[in-house]
């Protein structure tokens, strides 16, 4: 992470990080001198800047990958992922309205009702086609989160008065470009707090790998088990886009690669997927930022470029799979 | 006595598809559970294990109400297996064994050494110690079979209800896996299998239970309810009952129709 800092425009080692962070730590404990040793320009590059945009990004990719891990294993699907199934798109849209609205305050709530909103809407859709199979819940999730894009594009273009096609951009696409210190409190908290508590929900997501009934009879209170879990997912995935906007695939190929790594089992799972989900964010952010310098991508092409092969690759995994049982 | 099943009733969409069933599978014997296609087997054997709750009656285990005890204090009491439980995630035997222990871990613990001596000696009584690491998806039917048997133990049940145990599987193993449970039965576990083959239950069974559209036509010892005027308004064919030459247990000869 300290080298993800040092990577820029601006040319900082890893020594000058060290010694900005610490800087700001002993002025925090009241004990620093307040001249920042690097010079007001370049400490705050690293300390306003770089450090708390490395941050938020490594809590953001933890955040998505548990997300995305729950999902899949509390779905048995393996495409559920918090941006497929629509609750990333539902979050930007209720951001976007409340900041419209002023109510900035409200940001992580707003963001939180929009995911909710949006998985019951994408569950409520799959579901009255019939069983929820894989491919209809995707299906039903792209259209919710279609439907959703829309919408906030209406809203931005309709209220906004400077360069509203960048901010559509950042909701739609995701972006870490405003990451400041109030989006590692709101992104870091919400994966601390609610990301550890999914961690430790392991054994019982283990019960569902045999199915819903082979869960119960394991003494699983399914319906409620699968709830507060997706409550919980949701609740993360509001907390992170209201910093982010919609990051699509993260939490679509970590799960699978740690997967491929360590097995399915949840114990070790977890915890893995959120480290692995963490350093690619704060890589694949660390990219967009400086691989066409001056140019800044938002990350969420960075991570649409690696993720859609992936889920093209599971999509034609599941047609062989598919094949070889008929 | 061990399970009691006390006029059970269970209705989906308003249709009773178990309609008043009582039934006293003895302790320590494997109990067949008979009937046709849609005669309720799979439905009793899920309200027996808690995974519906019935709307009428109640399932005792050696006195104590099951419905009203929690789901996790039944888990550990009666374990079930399901057919065709379909797996599509890289798990290998000893993991899917593991989940067994869910039951019996604490909410933030993890295994201890009780629980992973438990997982290895189900995975040994259920024959499954040759895939406890290798993935489900590489065994054969008969193999994962005894890999979700040996989950099933994992539960220490003293009460065990297998669905269709012997689906798709070869006649070597389906033999097998009756073995493997005639020995469960004789360290005192108690076992309710739902069974679609009648020479199946003729071989194996102690005791029986045929069941016709919800409903309990008849019990009782193997000999007494494989008898063709039982059988033939139940699954509507006519057969012969034969004695095997070297057990001397039942064999059914069924007759073509129109004979």
């Amino acid at each position: 992470m300290t080298v993800a800092v040092t990577i820029g425009p601006a040319q900082i080692s890893a020594l000058d990080v060290w010694r900005s962070v610490a800087h700001h730590l002993a002025v925090a404990v009241g004990a620093g001198a307040p001249e920042p040793p690097l010079g007001v320009l370049r400490d705050g590059i690293v300390w306003d800047l770089r450090v708390p945009r490395v941050l938020t990004a490594a809590a953001v990719g933890a955040g998505l990958a548990v997300a995305g891990t729950v999902m899949q294993g509390l779905m048995r699907n393996p495409l559920a992922d918090p941006y497929l199934l629509g609750l990333s798109s539902g979050a930007s849209l209720g951001a976007v309205a409340v900041l419209v609205l002023g109510a900035a305050v409200l940001l992580p709530v707003a963001a939180f009702a929009g995911a909710v909103a949006a998985l019951t809407a994408t569950l409520a859709l799959a579901g009255s086609l019939g069983t929820l199979t894989p491919a209809r819940t995707i299906l039903a999730g792209l259209a919710v989160a279609q439907l959703c894009a829309a919408a906030t594009s209406f809203v931005i273009f309709w209220s906004a008065t400077g360069d509203s096609y960048r901010e559509i951009l950042a909701w739609l696409m995701g972006s870490l470009a405003g990451a400041g210190w109030h989006s590692v409190a709101v992104a870091g908290a919400g994966t601390l707090v609610l990301g550890t508590y999914l961690c430790t929900r392991g054994a019982t997501l283990d019960a569902f790998a045999f199915g819903d009934r082979a869960a119960a009879a394991l003494g699983i209170a399914v319906g409620r088990t699968r709830w507060v879990l997706l409550t919980v997912v949701a609740l993360m995935t509001g907390a992170l886009v209201s910093v982010s906007g919609a990051i699509g695939f993260v939490g679509l190929i970590l799960p699978h690669a740690v997967r491929l790594v360590v097995g399915a089992g949840h114990r070790r799972l977890l915890p893995l997927a959120a480290l692995t989900g963490a350093t690619f964010l704060v890589w694949a952010d660390t990219a967009a930022r400086t691989v066409f310098d001056p140019r800044e991508l938002p990350v969420g092409v960075v991570t649409a470029f690696l993720g859609a092969p992936v889920f093209a690759l599971l999509l034609w995994r599941r047609r062989s799979d598919q094949a070889g049982a008929a | 006595m061990s399970l009691r099943v006390d006029a059970v009733s269970w209705r989906v969409a308003g249709r009773l598809v178990v309609d008043g069933v009582d039934c006293t599978p003895p302790r320590a014997a494997l109990t067949g559970l008979l009937g046709p296609n849609g005669s309720g087997k799979s439905s009793l054997l899920r309200l027996v294990a808690g995974v519906l709750d019935p709307d009428a009656g109640r399932v005792e285990l050696d006195g104590t109400d099951l419905v009203a005890t929690s789901r996790r204090e039944r888990a550990r009491q009666v374990a079930l297996v399901e057919q065709d439980t379909v797996v599509d995630v890289p798990l290998t035997g000893r993991q899917a064994v593991t989940v067994g222990r869910t039951p019996h871990t604490p909410r933030w613990g993890g295994l201890t050494t009780r629980d992973h001596d438990v997982v290895d000696a189900a995975l040994a009584e259920a024959g499954a110690g040759p895939f406890a690491d290798r993935d489900l998806g590489t065994l054969s039917g008969g193999e994962r079979q005894r890999v979700h048997l040996a989950r099933a133990l994992a539960q220490e049940p003293r009460l065990l209800l297998l669905d269709e145990p012997t689906n798709h599987l070869d006649v070597h193993a389906q033999l097998d896996l009756l073995d493997v449970v005639r020995r469960l039965t004789g360290r005192g576990v108690t076992v309710l299998a739902a069974l679609h083959d009648l020479n199946v239950a003729a071989a194996a069974c102690d005791h029986l239970v045929l069941l016709d559209r919800g409903r309990v036509v008849a019990a009782g010892d193997t000999r007494e309810v494989l008898r063709p005027e039982v059988l033939e308004p139940v699954y509507r064919v006519r057969c012969t009952v034969l004695s095997h030459p070297r057990t001397g247990r039942p064999v059914l000869a069924f007759d073509p129709p129109g004979t």
